[in-house]
């Protein structure tokens, strides 16, 4: 079964510590201040067991699965 | 006790502790009481909790960045103290941390990535002109991670006597406390006259830019607070890591020739060293706002709480035969780096000179062993963050 799942970033919480590009670099990406920018927010079947590796990784809580 | 060790592995009394129950209250090395929380999943909950454990914290003895203030001066404390990113809570944390976080982006240590293979294969070609035996801390472990925060810092690596000695000696937790905060001042004041110099001639390093892209922004104190903890963080944390990892590796030959001959293998195995060592002993002391309670345990408003990175990481909660190194599971999850919003800024550094580091160390050493039984290695038992003081290898 195909599900979709869905990735937010919250910028003013991330400390850029860079896991997220680290465990999934075709979802998540830094800017030039190192804080997260979500590439592909609807994250394709392919990565989500990653992009929930990500999120429960991420040291300052700065990302959620907002829909699945 | 919350430090001990039994070689590469915490002690087993620790572990036992781990088992009974999470929190254990205890006295620590300092005389002063502390609740020391033991279980992965408590520790990584408290790390994250920064609201209701505080890195801010009245002055207290023998804490890494924060000497007590002489004659209870406060803007000397402030003036000591400032810049202190282990010190504060957000938002004075986020302002400091997001002008440093541009410069460990994954992007930018890409960047670094050949010069840091330069470092590394200069000093390999140093240790094989001069042939062996040599001291793997002396000779390779502690000067590579020195030269890159130097470089990268702005840092005089010419300079290093002083503030390698320093560095070591301030972390030593045997050493008298009036010692280690003269250090510490020390440390500040050697740090003061590189901002000072970067306030005048702003080089291309991250004092240089700091200073061109914040100007008054940013204090001296400030960057001078900010300079000393990654100089000392810069020498203290890989360092240790890269002979401490290399010596687990020589006890588990067949994983150090999966590192050595499979390039898939060590970015995992980077992930595993860093979690079965967890070289930081713990957490820099949090300090509860309002009373709070972990595994049925009420810590009480305003106590010092340590949270055991090493035995949190050894928790068979968080991994399966968790006191086995296992270099193919390669689980970033690990508690090395800590968790929540001090996880430690250089890691993406860390994670790459260590990656680097340990399949050319022994890619060029294909025979690398010990000089002397492991039982005769010394460990640095009493410091902040675990190590070797020195490991003789011959090839």
């Amino acid at each position: 079964m195909v599900t979709s799942m869905r990735v937010q970033a919250d910028r003013d919480v991330c400390i850029g510590a860079g896991m997220c590009v680290m465990t999934a670099d075709r979802v998540f990406d830094q800017d030039d201040d190192g804080i997260v920018v979500v590439a592909t927010p609807d994250v394709p079947v392919g990565e989500q067991e990653q992009v929930r590796r990500a999120v429960a990784l991420c040291p300052s809580g700065a990302l959620r699965i907002v829909a699945e | 006790m919350y430090l001990r060790r039994d070689g590469l592995d915490p002690a087993h009394e620790l572990g036992d502790a781990r088992e009974s129950a999470s929190v254990h209250r205890m006295v620590t090395v300092f005389g002063v009481p502390a609740y020391v929380v033991t279980r992965y999943a408590d520790v990584k909950n408290a790390l994250a909790d920064y609201e209701r454990f505080s890195n801010r914290r009245p002055s207290w003895p023998g804490l890494l960045n924060s000497p007590a203030p002489p004659d209870g001066a406060d803007d000397q404390r402030e003036a000591d103290t400032a810049g202190g990113l282990l010190a504060t809570d957000p938002p004075d944390h986020t302002r400091l941390r997001r002008m440093l976080s541009p410069e460990f982006t994954v992007r930018r240590m890409n960047q670094l990535e050949p010069r840091v293979v330069d470092i590394v294969e200069q000093h390999l070609d140093a240790m094989e002109d001069a042939g062996p035996p040599a001291d793997l801390v002396a000779q390779f472990a502690l000067p590579i991670p020195s030269l890159v925060i130097c470089e990268l810092l702005g840092v005089p690596y010419e300079e290093r006597d002083g503030f390698q000695r320093r560095s070591t000696r301030q972390l030593d937790l045997a050493l008298p406390i009036p010692e280690r905060m003269e250090l510490a001042l020390q440390g500040r004041a050697y740090m003061r006259s590189l901002v000072e110099r970067a306030r005048r001639e702003p080089g291309d390093d991250i004092l240089g830019t700091l200073v061109r892209k914040y100007g008054d922004d940013v204090t001296d104190p400030e960057l001078t607070g900010i300079g000393a903890l990654l100089l000392l963080a810069g020498h203290e944390t890989t360092s240790n890591m890269l002979a401490l990892g290399t010596l687990a590796l020589l006890e588990h030959t067949e994983q150090l020739a999966a590192v050595r001959d499979t390039p898939d293998a060590v970015g995992p195995a980077v992930e595993e060293l860093l979690r079965y060592l967890s070289v930081v002993q713990t957490a820099i002391p949090r300090m509860t706002t309002t009373d709070v309670e972990i595994d049925g345990v009420t810590i009480p408003a305003r106590q010092l709480v340590l949270l055991s990175m090493p035995v949190g990481n050894r928790d068979p909660r968080f991994i399966e035969s968790p006191d086995t190194l296992d270099i193919r599971r390669g689980e970033p999850g690990h508690l090395a780096f800590g968790h929540g919003v001090h996880h430690c800024l250089g890691a993406p550094l860390a994670r790459m000179e260590m990656r680097i580091a340990y399949p050319a160390l022994l890619r060029r050493f294909p025979r690398l062993r010990l000089v002397d039984d492991v039982s005769e290695v010394q460990f640095k038992k009493t410091h902040f963050i675990y190590g070797v003081r020195s490991l003789g290898v011959r090839w």
